[in-house]
C-alpha cells in the first residue's frame, strides 16, 4: 500500500489527462477541477474496487471522496483495512 | 409579481408579436443575436450593468460588464473576420466554460458565421463526427484540450485554423494553429456586424438519435423572439436578478438560458466553471446571492444524496426562483426543495430541436410534482395516437408528444439531413420521441421515450453511435446498448458484448472497454456496466433485439418473441 498515492495519481494522468495537461499532484482538484467528472468517476472507482480487490459502496464513492489522490487513498485504506 | 401571470389570459392574447416590440424588431429587418445581447443592452443604458460573474474551480474570479460583452465579442468578432473566414462559415467552440465560451458565442454571431458549440469533454471520434459533418472552418479551443484536435486534423481538410485561447508559449504551436487572448488583445470599439435576418443560420448544436451518426440541429436568429420571451416569462427573468444556469454551453440549454435569455434581457448571470460538489454549488449561491436557479434533475438528485445538513451551513434566501430541464423531474425532487428550500423546481421540458421551452411548470401557476406542465402560449402541443398520428380528444390516454411546427426557435433543418428532418414529422406535427399523457387540467406527463436513444443525466446517448465504437475495441465481436435505471441520472448506458476469440472475459477487460469508449466517445457515452455474453437476441434476419435485453433491465415484460432466433 505504500504507492498507493503513486498509483492513484498514475492512473490519473494516464487515463484522464491529455497529454498537454498541467501536472497535477496528490491535491489537485479532480471532480471540482473537472479533471474527472461525475461519470468518468464510474471507471475510476471500478479501477480501484479491481486493483485492491474491495467494493466502495455508492453512498460513499462522492464527489467529495474522489477530488483528490490523497482523499481517494484515504478511501481506499478503508475498505483495504476493513 | 411573476412576469407570466395568468396561463388562460396570456394564451387568449398571445402573439410571438409581444417579444418582436419588446426587443424593438421589425418583420424583414436585421436581427443579430449577437447585437441584441452586448450593444443593445448598453444601448439601453445598462453598459455598466454586471453582465457575467465567473468563477473557476481555483475560486478566481472575473466580472464582465455589458460594455465589456460588447467590447470582447467585437474583438472575438474582428479576430475572426481578420483569419479571412467568412459569414455562413461554422466555426466551433470548444472549450470549458470559461469566459471566452460565453462572450465568443456573441462574438461568431456578429460576424455572420455559425457557432458550433461542443461539449469539451467529448473524445476525439465524437468531436471529429461533428466537425466533420458541419465542415467547420475552425475551432476555438484551450490548450487542455487541443491534443484531442490535434489528432483528428489531418481527416479534417475544411478545418483551417485552430485557435488556442489561453496559450501560453511553453511549447511551440503547430500547423493550422494561433493564439488569441481576449483580454490581451487591444479592445475593438467598433465591428461592423454583419446583416443577419431572421431565416439566418445561427447556432448548430448536435443531437443523437437512434440510428445514424449525430445529427446538426440548425437554428436561426429569429430564434431570439422564443428565447427572450421563454426566459421572460418562464424563468421569471427580472431586472435585478442573479441567475444561475448551471448547464454548460456545449448542449442547447447552455446557450438558450445560459446566454441568449439572460443576456437578450439585460439580468445579471454567473457561472462556475467547476466540477460537481454540494457544498461548492451551496456556497456559489450564497456567495452570489443567486436569485433564479436553472438546473437539472440529474443534480437535484445529486443534492439530495449530498443530505439536508449540509444546507443549513449556507444561507440560501436569496432564491427565488428554481426551475429544471434535461429529463423528467421525479415528484420526490420537487417535495424536497419544498422542504429544504421552501419552494419547488419547476420542471421545463423542450430539446436541441425546439429551440426553447415549450412545456413547462409556469411561475405563480401550482406545481403538479412529476407533470412537465403546460404548453406555452403559441406553441400548440398535443398527444397523438400513435397508430394514425392523431391527437386523442380525451385526457388521459398515452401516446406520442406532438408539437404543431412554427414557433420561431423551431429548428430549421438538420444539417445535410433533410431526410432525417422530414422524418421527424407525421400529419403535421412534430414528433418529440416521447410518449406522454396530458391530465383534465392540460398538464402533461411523461412516460418514456419512443425510440432507443438513452437519456443519461439529461444528455442524449444513441446506442448505435456506441455500438459502432464498442466494435473497433479488439476484443469486442458483437454489441448491443441499451439503458438500465439509475438513481441519480435516471439512466446509463450498459453494454452487452459478445467477445472474439482468444478472449475471455474479466473485471479489467471490462474497465479496459469503458475506458476505450469515454475517451473515444465521451464520459457520457461510457457503459457503466458491460455484461459479457455467449450471444445476442436476434431476429431470423440478424437484426439484434435491443428492446429484450432493455426489458429485462427495466424488469419490464419482454413481449412478442415469435421473431426472435432459436425461439
Amino acid at each position: 500500500m505504500d504507492d498507493l498515492k503513486e498509483i492513484i495519481k498514475n492512473y490519473v494522468i494516464n487515463e484522464y489527462l491529455e497529454p498537454d495537461s498541467d501536472p497535477i499532484d496528490y491535491d489537485t482538484p479532480l471532480i471540482s477541477g473537472g479533471i474527472v467528472d461525475s461519470f468518468s468517476m464510474v471507471s475510476l472507482k471500478r479501477f480501484l474496487e479491481n486493483k485492491y480487490n474491495i467494493q466502495i459502496p455508492d453512498d460513499q464513492a462522492t464527489p467529495e471522496a474522489f477530488d483528490s489522490v490523497n482523499k481517494i487513498a484515504d478511501l481506499v485504506r478503508r475498505f483495504v483495512k476493513a | 409579481m411573476t412576469h407570466f401571470g395568468n396561463y388562460e389570459e396570456r394564451a387568449k392574447n398571445f402573439s410571438w408579436a409581444i417579444s418582436e416590440q419588446e426587443l424593438g424588431y421589425q418583420p424583414g429587418q436585421v436581427i443579430n443575436i449577437g447585437w441584441y445581447c452586448s450593444d443593445r443592452i448598453c444601448q439601453q443604458g445598462k453598459a455598466e450593468k454586471v453582465a457575467l460573474i465567473w468563477e473557476g474551480f481555483t475560486g478566481e474570479k472575473k466580472i464582465f460588464t455589458y460594455n465589456d460583452i460588447r467590447l470582447y465579442s467585437n474583438t472575438f468578432a474582428r479576430f475572426i473576420t481578420d483569419l479571412g473566414i467568412k459569414a455562413g462559415e461554422r466555426v466551433c467552440l470548444f472549450m470549458d466554460r470559461v469566459p471566452e465560451l460565453y462572450i465568443g458565442f456573441l462574438g461568431i454571431l456578429k460576424t455572420g458565421c455559425i457557432v458550433q458549440p461542443l461539449f469539451s469533454a467529448f473524445g476525439e471520434e465524437s468531436l471529429f463526427v461533428r466537425l466533420e459533418n458541419a465542415a467547420t472552418s475552425a475551432i476555438f479551443t484551450q490548450k487542455k484540450h487541443v491534443s484531442k484536435v490535434r489528432k483528428i486534423r489531418d481527416k479534417l481538410p475544411h478545418l483551417k485554423h485552430i485557435i488556442i485561447v489561453d496559450y501560453d508559449g511553453k511549447t511551440p504551436l503547430q500547423e493550422r494553429e494561433v493564439a488569441f487572448s481576449m483580454e490581451k488583445s487591444e479592445k475593438v470599439e467598433h465591428y461592423e456586424i454583419y446583416p443577419t435576418y431572421a431565416e439566418t443560420p445561427s447556432v448548430l448544436h448536435y443531437t443523437s438519435g437512434t440510428t445514424g451518426m449525430p445529427k446538426g440541429v440548425k437554428h436561426v436568429h429569429y430564434s431570439l423572439i422564443s428565447q427572450y420571451l421563454t426566459a421572460k416569462w418562464v424563468l421569471d427573468l427580472h431586472d435585478e436578478d442573479i441567475y444561475w444556469c448551471t448547464a454548460d454551453p456545449g448542449w442547447v440549454t447552455g446557450t438558450s438560458y445560459g446566454i441568449i435569455g439572460p443576456f437578450s434581457l439585460g439580468v445579471t448571470q454567473c457561472v462556475l466553471d467547476s466540477g460537481f460538489s454540494a457544498e461548492a454549488w451551496y456556497r456559489f449561491i450564497e456567495k452570489n446571492r443567486v436569485t433564479v436557479w436553472y438546473s437539472a434533475p440529474t443534480a437535484i438528485r445529486s443534492l439530495m444524496k449530498a443530505g439536508d445538513e449540509i444546507i443549513k451551513k449556507f444561507d440560501l434566501s436569496s432564491l427565488r426562483h428554481l426551475a429544471s430541464v434535461g429529463e423528467p423531474l421525479n415528484p420526490e425532487a420537487v417535495n424536497w426543495s419544498i422542504r429544504v428550500f421552501g419552494k419547488p423546481f419547476h420542471d421545463t421540458y423542450w430539446q436541441t430541436e425546439t429551440g426553447c421551452i415549450v412545456i413547462t411548470n409556469f411561475p405563480g401557476m401550482p406545481v403538479k410534482p412529476g407533470s412537465m406542465g403546460r404548453p406555452f402560449p403559441g406553441i400548440t402541443a398535443t398527444i397523438l395516437n400513435p397508430n394514425n398520428h392523431e391527437p386523442y380528444p380525451e385526457p388521459g390516454r398515452i401516446g406520442l408528444i406532438g408539437l404543431k411546427p412554427g414557433w420561431p426557435s423551431m429548428m430549421r433543418t438538420y444539417w445535410n439531413n433533410e431526410e432525417a428532418y422530414k422524418n421527424k414529422f407525421r400529419n403535421g406535427w412534430y414528433l418529440t420521441g416521447d410518449r406522454a399523457r396530458m391530465d383534465k387540467d392540460g398538464y402533461i406527463w411523461f412516460v418514456g421515450r419512443d425510440d432507443d436513444v438513452i437519456n443519461t443525466g439529461g444528455h442524449l446517448v444513441s446506442p448505435f453511435e456506441v455500438e459502432s465504437a464498442l466494435l473497433e475495441h479488439p476484443a469486442v465481436a458483437e454489441s448491443a446498448v441499451v439503458s438500465k435505471p439509475d438513481p441519480i441520472n435516471m439512466e446509463v448506458v450498459k453494454a452487452f458484448v459478445t467477445l472474439k476469440p482468444g478472449f475471455a472475459a474479466s473485471k479489467d477487460l471490462e474497465l479496459d472497454i469503458m475506458n476505450f469508449i469515454r475517451k473515444k466517445l465521451s464520459p457520457l457515452a461510457m457503459p457503466q456496466e458491460i455484461e459479457f455474453v455467449d450471444s445476442l437476441p436476434k431476429t431470423r434476419s440478424g437484426k439484434i433485439m435491443r428492446r429484450i435485453l432493455h426489458a429485462k433491465e427495466w424488469g419490464e415484460e419482454i413481449g412478442d418473441t415469435s421473431t426472435l432466433e432459436n425461439e
